[in-house]
């Protein structure tokens, strides 16, 4: 092997001391020259710790003004960014949820002022109203579902049990492997229902004794139980977290005290976790909102977005899509606000 | 020897140590009540799992008899077989595996420099730029999508990787925010000495970034590229939309039931598309990712803690 190894070994050293000689002799000076041309010009120049600019303006350089100007040069990337690719965004799309807006190959977009009249045609759909109204119920019932149960599996995994890790590797497998198409098979095969749930009394009991309006949320959540609790993957880990941030002696303190696990339970560990509820709530409302399910709001925005023919009857536009967009995302902000808002209050009163 | 036949008060005493034990919570009982519960949720969490893995060996026979659930009677491989010729794997594995490293490794990139920014230079408006980069994690990409999907049309970079990549690039990919997150708390905990040392031997900015930071961000980097890479793998939607269908192994699955019927046209005999042929193409387009996730599980699992969110 080494016999083998030396010839290369030679030609890589070879080459690279070419390479190197050709670096330092021609490239090295030649940077050099354009960097001190650089500094030292009739627009820019440095000398004594100022910066002359066109030869009579002249500021100092002074260590806060050095470390500012770097901080902006490592988020220049962001700054672009976010000027480009979201705030730009943002205000435009608001723009068009007014407008009504087609692409013409022409003139490229073309907007007419229609004031609210895209919001009101949303209030007006038979086909969107009930899946806003089933969007929103479906959370209100699902997050408390999934907070409560991590908060429970997080208890138990923070146990003295043994195999942590297997059990915390389970948990939050489900992060990795749910992309939306594997999802939407399974869903087509009904694998995600816990099929004792929807056989028993009470999936027909909510369906024929509750209106529409609140059954629906709730047989859309039976019906997709385990979908739901494959939310629960990093709420658990946040709350593992939080767990471990608890004092044991706390804990010793209260049993001296004679105080019994379930009591340790509600006294110790549940207000010690709340102020990780909000951060749990914000990711899970998040990401449950963004996962598209096919013939959901998210779904028909995308094909308002692209079928391409002004004249179809089921068409308005980018405006329309736009508005669509804007409802959700409005609903979803307010149940951020609304469920933190929950969590607040509870800890207000024990304290 | 002579065993007691009537249990006496010693014996009795000592069975109830063990099962209830002092104080309840170091018995027998407990600790199997926890793990019976332990167990019953994992069961939850990997049915659909197990489900998929079962089904996509079962034959055709085996799926429409009720009485096979848990162990199918005949292990049909076939159906892996035709699933990795529906999804064109060799090919489409690499090609959405390029895809996604180069994504991945632009959005990891530009991460770990926006942190820095953040985390250790004092500038005008940081509080206010640091707010509305924690906001845009909130904010859907569905709401700018339309807006994006002009501008990109205007740069003429629709339909090309150019729309994932240049988000990516300037920070404002999928879940960007979390990824600069990892990075600002793990920089606010190198000891601000071992920075002001390197300036006071004349090392410049940026030279202490690539030499002192960066050497020590090396966990950061790899965490927030596993992340990466798992995320910018599932998400089918915006990829689908910008970039166009069968660009990641996921959207080939999407349209797996078109190519299905290119491939093995309906009304040939044998040849009709069942569930388990469905199920083995999800499989096979999740193994990478559980292959990724088995090896570097500690990793995944340990990375919350990094990223500060609990910190507050």
């Amino acid at each position: 092997m080494k016999k083998s190894s030396h010839p290369f070994k030679k030609f890589f050293s070879k080459v690279w001391h070419t390479i190197r000689k050709i670096y330092l002799q021609s490239v090295r000076p030649f940077l050099a020259k354009i960097n001190t041309l650089l500094r030292h010009n009739f627009i820019y120049r440095e000398r004594n710790h100022q910066v002359i600019l066109f030869s009579f303006i002249r500021i100092r350089i002074t260590r806060r003004l050095r470390h500012a100007l770097y901080g902006y040069l490592f988020i220049i990337l962001w700054l672009i960014g976010i000027a480009f690719f979201t705030l730009y965004p943002l205000g435009y799309s608001f723009y068009l949820s007014f407008h009504q807006a087609y692409y013409n190959l022409q003139q490229g977009v073309v907007t007419t002022f229609v004031g609210l009249n895209n919001y009101l045609n949303i209030f007006r759909s038979q086909t969107l109203v009930p899946l806003y109204t089933n969007y929103v119920g479906k959370m209100l019932v699902a997050v408390p579902i999934i907070i409560v149960f991590s908060i429970i599996i997080a208890v138990l995994v923070n146990m003295p049990i043994k195999t942590k890790g297997l059990w915390r590797t389970i948990f939050f497998l489900p992060v990795i492997i749910s992309t939306g198409p594997v999802i939407n098979e399974l869903n087509a095969q009904s694998a995600i229902t816990l099929p004792n749930l929807q056989g028993s009394g009470i999936y027909g009991y909510i369906v024929n004794n509750l209106p529409s309006l609140l059954a629906d949320p709730l047989t859309t959540v039976i019906n997709s139980m385990l979908l739901i609790l494959w939310y629960a993957g990093i709420p658990i880990l946040i709350f593992l977290a939080g767990l471990q941030k608890i004092d044991p002696s706390l804990y010793e303190a209260a049993s001296m005290d004679g105080a019994s696990p379930w009591m340790r339970f509600w006294k110790i560990t549940l207000p010690s976790l709340m102020p990780f509820t909000g951060i749990s709530i914000i990711y899970v409302v998040v990401s449950m909102s963004l996962f598209v399910e096919p013939g959901g709001i998210l779904d028909l925005t995308r094909t308002h977005m692209l079928v391409g023919a002004p004249d179809s009857a089921f068409w308005f536009g980018y405006g329309y899509a736009a508005a669509m967009a804007w409802v959700y995302f409005m609903l979803m902000v307010l149940l951020i606000l609304g469920f933190t808002r929950l969590t607040r209050e509870k800890r207000v009163k024990q304290l | 020897m002579k065993l007691p036949l009537i249990p006496t008060m010693e014996t009795q005493q000592k069975w109830r140590k063990v099962w209830f034990g002092k104080t309840l919570t170091d018995g027998l009982l407990y600790k199997l009540i926890i793990y019976i519960l332990l167990i019953s949720f994992s069961y939850i969490y990997l049915y659909p799992l197990l489900f998929m893995l079962i089904n996509s060996l079962k034959s055709v026979d085996d799926l429409i008899n009720p009485g096979v659930k848990w162990i199918p009677t005949v292990l049909m491989w076939e159906n892996y077989e035709r699933a990795f010729e529906v999804l064109k794997l060799p090919q489409s594995l690499i090609d959405s595996t390029v895809y996604v490293l180069k994504v991945s490794v632009s959005a990891t990139l530009s991460s770990a420099l926006i942190g820095y920014g953040f985390a250790r230079f004092e500038f005008p408006f940081k509080k206010l730029f640091f707010a509305i980069m924690l906001a845009t994690f909130i904010l859907p990409q569905q709401v700018t999508m339309v807006a994006n999907m002009l501008i990109f049309r205007e740069l003429k970079i629709i339909s090309s990787e150019w729309t994932m990549l240049l988000p990516a690039m300037t920070g404002q990919g999928i879940n960007a925010a979390i990824y600069i997150l990892i990075f600002y708390t793990f920089y606010k905990t190198i000891p601000g000495i071992l920075i002001e040392s390197a300036e006071v031997d004349g090392a410049g900015q940026l030279r202490i970034f690539r030499s002192v930071v960066l050497p020590l961000a090396i966990p950061s980097f790899v965490i927030v590229f596993l992340f990466s890479f798992v995320w910018y793998w599932n998400e089918s939607f915006i990829t689908g939309l910008y970039v166009g269908d069968k660009v990641t192994l996921p959207l080939w699955l999407q349209a797996f039931r078109a190519s299905y019927e290119t491939i093995f046209p309906p009304g040939t005999p044998g040849a009709e598309l069942n569930e388990a042929i469905l199920l083995s193409g999800n499989m096979l387009t999740i193994l990478p990712l559980l292959l990724l996730y088995f090896f570097g599980q500690k990793l995944f699992t340990q990375s919350i803690d990094k990223t500060g969110i609990t910190g507050e």
